[in-house]
């Protein structure tokens, strides 16, 4: 017996290990699949309650993308006075965390001393891992009161954008300091080299070339950083008021309608607000939700499609 | 050919003194004072001693090769001419390197002064990613070169000519430096290094990324610089050395006491003299391959 079988070894042609290859084949593509489901899902359910909302004879769909005033009670759903809330914000948080996010990028890429980048690096990343709510109190508590010191209370609201924008960049400095680092550890050593050899400070050097063969990834990061801001809500619902700021074209002066000092709602403060109120299904309140968190979802989109195209230039720059 | 620089380091347009052919053939005529000279250099990357006791001159207008096996410290060595080596955290220099007569480790001189006055061309071509003309113009520009748009172009275009890379480049200067063959990179290197007019030009193995052709269009256009600069060549390839050097410096390995591997200078001689009847048998092992 034992000796046939020694004699005719038999090699198996099929194989186990085939088997199991296509078994995690086939498991990667069903979780690939489920996350593909999950986000069709989500823009399918966005844009059917949308559907709902802009159907009702209350909402017109040319005044949701033009109208200036957001006022549900009266009728009014005009998108723009959310769409300025989240903007100011953004653009406030993005003069806050640009400067400073590249600048730390820059020092921790360029300057700092491993042991240096060893302690920077993970304090910054500590601060990623704070909850945001606890960065919304800290504007209401700690920000919105200096800046009322600073530029006097009757100036400055209770609720305005502008602690709102500082703490949302103030969130958002980790992501474009280490999306910018990322960027500048990325241009090759040899580059450094050749300024140096021209007689170049280390400035120069940072500055006028490490810095500039980084640029589509350094934008790439904050267009990715921007896209965080816009969709910021622990923040914004504390700290920048619960109205949006209604406003008239050529009636309301400019000084108002962009002010930084002023309450705005942003799209996302309106979100949570309008959801966690006591409101049933589809009330027009309840269906206005979805709609803006389709022109949300629509505004990220975009900001993300534009950073891959950012990126996708990048990466052509190095072959 | 203006340097507006209060520089410690101080310049002269034109070399002091021209080596006599017939020294240069050979004779071991009382030596002048090349262009760069180095005095009892030892080089150390933290405890390690790379580089023992290198004094070497390097003379006008000619192009000296260091050659040596791999390891021995020719980069090491090359590096601290211009003081490239203040880059690396470990490295030390000890010992006297004179450019012109000043000693450019000396007190109060300015290393980014030193590399301004003696440019380098790498092993990989590094272009910047930025077009032909700008990464001609980034070192003239970081020098202070405030030029209008037509010395600008100027200055652009004869770097390019001397570089002999203006007859292939001059329809596509705005195109990014990073579209041009290798051989043809390494040559916008070496117009970038003469565009701010130094007068002693490192070159580190430059052909070593490059195919035979390309090797011998950098080689032709060394023996053409040598008409305005002194040229320092590292290279590994003997071959080179003798086609294209007029002195020929052989370094090599010894093992020290410790057990660390350090570079000593073994000769320095006229090429010819060098691969023809070597003073030192270490050096004739070397180029006939019995080295071991
Ligand atoms: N940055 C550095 N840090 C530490 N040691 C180095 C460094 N660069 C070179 N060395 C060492 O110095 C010696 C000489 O190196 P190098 O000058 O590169 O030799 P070569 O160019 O002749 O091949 C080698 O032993 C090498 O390992
Ligand atoms: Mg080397």
């Amino acid at each position: 017996m034992t000796e046939t079988s020694t004699r005719t070894p038999r090699r198996s042609l099929g194989g186990q290990r085939r088997v199991s290859e296509k078994l995690i084949l086939v498991s990667l593509f069903v979780c690939g699949a489920i996350s593909i489901a999950t986000t069709i899902g989500i823009i399918y359910e966005l844009g059917k309650e949308s559907l709902l909302f802009f159907q009702d004879p209350q909402v017109s769909f040319w005044e949701y993308i033009t109208g200036t005033i957001w006022q549900p009670q009266a009728g009014s759903f005009g998108i723009w006075p959310l769409i300025l809330g989240t903007m100011l914000i953004t653009v406030i948080a993005l003069t806050v965390a640009i400067p400073i996010g590249l600048a730390s990028a820059i020092y921790l890429s360029e300057y700092a001393s491993p042991r240096v980048r060893g302690f920077f690096k993970p304090a910054l990343e500590v601060l990623v891992g704070i909850p945001t709510v606890v960065f919304g109190f800290f504007a209401v508590t700690f920000m919105t009161p200096i800046l009322r010191d600073i530029f006097g209370a009757d100036v400055v609201g209770f609720f305005n954008v502008l602690s709102a924008g500082i703490v949302v960049g103030i969130l958002i400095i980790p992501l474009v300091s280490s999306l910018s680092e990322d960027a500048l550890s990325a241009v090759p050593d040899s580059l450094r080299q050749a300024a140096y050899g021209l007689g170049a400070s280390k400035l120069e050097v940072s500055l006028r070339v490490v810095v500039p063969a980084a640029l589509s990834g350094i934008a790439a990061g904050i267009v990715i950083a921007m896209s965080r801001a816009v969709g910021e809500t622990m923040v914004v619902t504390l700290a920048s008021g619960a109205a949006p700021r209604n406003f008239v074209l050529g009636q309301d002066p400019w000084s108002y309608i962009l002010s930084p000092f002023e309450f705005g709602q942003a799209m996302t403060g309106y979100i949570v607000i309008t959801a966690s109120g006591d409101l049933s299904y589809n009330t027009i309140d309840y269906n206005s939700i979805f709609a803006i968190g389709l022109t949300l979802f629509l505004m990220t989109l975009g900001l993300n499609s534009l950073s891959r195209r950012i990126v996708d230039r990048y990466r052509q720059e190095y072959e | 050919m203006t340097h507006e620089t209060q520089a410690p380091v101080t310049k002269q347009e034109e070399p002091a003194t021209k080596v006599d052919e017939t020294t240069a053939e050979g004779m071991p005529a009382p030596e002048a004072p090349g262009v760069i000279q180095t005095v009892g250099m030892d080089i150390y990357y933290g405890d390690f001693k790379a580089v023992h006791d290198v004094s070497l001159n390097f003379a006008f207008n000619e192009i000296s090769a260091l050659i040596g096996p791999s390891g021995c410290g020719k980069s090491t060595v090359l590096r601290s001419l211009n003081r490239m080596n203040d880059l690396i955290p470990t490295a030390r220099t000890d010992g006297e390197v004179f450019y012109h007569g000043e000693n450019i480790y000396g007190e109060g001189v300015d290393a980014v002064e030193v590399r301004r006055r003696i440019g380098m061309v790498f092993q990989k071509p590094n272009p910047f990613p930025k077009t032909i003309y700008q990464n001609i113009l980034w070192g003239a520009k970081i020098n202070g070169f405030k030029g209008s748009k037509s010395d600008a172009d100027a200055l652009v275009q004869d770097a390019l000519e001397q570089a002999a890379l203006w007859e292939e480049v001059k329809d596509k200067v705005n195109e990014s430096g990073l579209s041009l063959s290798g051989g043809q990179q390494q040559r916008l290197c070496i117009a970038r290094a003469i565009a701010t007019k130094p007068d002693v030009v490192l070159m580190d193995e430059p052909c070593s990324a490059l195919d035979p052709i390309a090797t011998l269009r950098i080689e032709e256009l060394m023996l053409q610089l040598k008409e305005n600069y002194s040229i320092i060549i590292v290279t590994h390839n003997m071959q080179q050395a003798a086609r294209v050097s007029d002195k020929t410096a052989f370094f090599n390995v010894e093992l020290n006491t410790k057990g660390q591997r350090t570079g000593e200078l073994v000769e320095f001689s006229p090429t010819e003299k060098l691969f023809t009847s070597p003073d030192r048998k270490e050096t004739e092992d070397y180029i006939t391959g019995r080295f071991g």
